[in-house]
């Protein structure tokens, strides 16, 4: 199981980053990306759009499956991970490279796990 | 409680995340993926476990006007050892499920169909016999296992000889071997790629999966789950019982015209067919040209109006782009006509297409 120990995790298979100036980046688990196999589409929002903890903020599909993706944080959009609609097969190749938003203005948070919490959580699940 | 096939084993260990479907667990996919599957039959060649699907044997002086009379395609100029499809229907016209007729011989066919309708189809059928002719459910006694792909016929030729293997589509051979394991093979398939389809007993069935697996590795042979299966035949266009059939669906909304003998004598389900002409809805192909992949039961507009609904959708590896298959009235029906697809809340923009999407 890949979890880095510099991230964040929701029990929803999103890690996130949080930066110095109190923005954040989310992304999709390992787990998550094993979980939905070959990703052939991603839908995310736009810069300036607003996020609310545990509200879906886009959604993901494999070619059999489709997942909303969980928003961890209440804030605003500061970026998209453009990059990623023309290739969102590199959410798969490196799950932890593929940032899908950039979030600022955050005002609140949803129960984030460490790695090793988030481990024991997948592990849970099956 | 879900049935393992006799290959179960042989997907646990090679990582297959197995699912239920059909009554049946059965791998979704391999460690490779469903891309990667889907890509091998194209390009070279895959091995599927259907050995959920059920098997019906017919027998009897008057199996000929038994299936003529149950089935809507006409059966009654087939030589042995070939191969038919054809929707049944219910007294409505609506599909009680699609299905394959084997001839064997005069008076002795071999019925193959869908394994979640495999029970309600055995009494759909045993509940029209009559005269001389009588019904087997085989099912638990059969094997299956496809080989697709445009290398299959090189790796089957490395196993058997050219007499073993059925020239034409649609034809079979039965009481063949492959190195020793008995087999009755077939030029079948679901995928819309040249290929093979092998029925064998279940017991032999691993020994079967291991021998075809290590003779055509070095050819790109790889074990396939359901997944890769329908994205193939969707992209092939080729109809899912419970997607494009169902109970209220004739053959000829479904566009199977070629399969439906409506100059024949009676048949169950005649009547109701020609009750629903001139066709109020047709199966149509739609390609995605907006940022987004349709799935099953998404509705489809047409400026604003609803216009009909998906029956599958996904993103189609071999073509590289989403398409999806659907129901319109037949003034919508036209190749180019601009529609948008409700996918979970947000339209996107799809167009209409010739079917089959690919053909090889």
């Amino acid at each position: 199981m890949n979890a880095p120990e510099h991230l964040l995790y929701t029990k929803s298979h999103e890690w996130v980053l949080f930066a110095g100036d109190g923005s954040a980046k989310v992304g999709l688990t390992d787990h998550a990306q094993d979980a939905l196999g070959d990703i052939v589409f991603v839908n995310l929002p736009e810069a300036g759009d607003s996020l609310t903890k545990g509200e879906a903020l886009g959604d993901v599909e494999s070619v059999k499956a489709v997942s909303d993706i969980y928003s961890p944080v209440t804030g605003t959009v500061k970026a998209v991970n453009e990059s990623l609609l023309d290739a969102p097969e590199s959410i798969n190749a490196d799950p932890y490279g593929a940032w899908l938003v950039e979030v600022e203005d955050i005002s609140d948070k949803e129960e984030l796990l460490d790695a090793a919490a988030y481990a024991a959580h997948c592990a849970s699940e099956g | 409680m879900e049935k393992r096939t006799p290959l179960y084993d042989r997907h646990v260990a090679a990582g297959g995340k197995i699912v239920p479907f059909g009554g049946y667990l059965l791998p979704v996919q391999y460690p490779t993926g469903v891309i990667a599957e889907h890509m091998a039959v194209r390009t070279a060649a895959g091995l599927f476990d259907v050995s959920h699907m059920g098997e019906l044997v017919f027998r009897g002086g008057d199996a000929l006007a038994y299936l003529n009379k149950v089935l809507t395609n006409d059966f009654t100029n087939m030589y042995d050892g070939q191969v038919r499809y054809s929707p049944m229907c219910n007294e409505a016209g609506g599909c009680v499920d699609d299905l394959l007729v084997y001839k064997v011989r005069e008076g002795h066919y071999l019925v193959v169909v869908n394994a979640a309708n495999r029970e309600k189809d055995a009494q759909w059928m045993a509940g029209q016999l009559f005269g001389d002719c009588a019904m087997e459910d085989i099912s638990d006694g059969v094997a299956q296992l496809a080989i697709q792909g445009p290398r299959s016929r090189e790796i089957m030729l490395r196993l058997v000889g050219e007499e073993a293997l059925p020239k034409k589509y649609y034809s079979f051979v039965r009481e063949t071997g492959v190195k020793g394991i008995p087999c009755l093979i077939s030029r079948t398939g679901y995928t819309g790629e040249f290929g093979y389809e092998l029925y064998c007993a279940p017991e032999q069935a691993p020994a079967l999966w291991d021998l075809l697996l290590e003779t055509g590795k070095d050819l790109g042979l790889v074990p396939c789950g359901l997944g890769a299966r329908d994205t193939l035949r969707l992209e092939a266009a080729m109809p899912l019982y419970g997607h494009e059939l169902d109970s209220g669906t004739t053959p000829l909304e479904a566009g199977l015209d070629f399969a439906v003998k409506l100059d024949k004598e009676d048949f169950t389900g005649k009547a109701g067919i020609q009750a629903k002409l001139p066709l109020q809805r047709v199966r149509v192909g739609l390609e995605m040209t907006g940022r987004g992949i349709a799935r099953e039961h998404q509705d489809v507009y047409i400026g604003g109006r609803l216009a009909g609904h998906t029956t599958s959708g996904t993103h189609c590896p071999y073509l590289g782009r989403a398409v999806a298959m659907a129901y319109l009235s037949p003034e919508d029906a036209a190749p180019g006509t601009e529609v948008e697809v409700d996918v979970r809340g947000r339209r996107v923009a799809a167009r209409v297409v010739p079917l089959p999407f690919y053909k090889r």
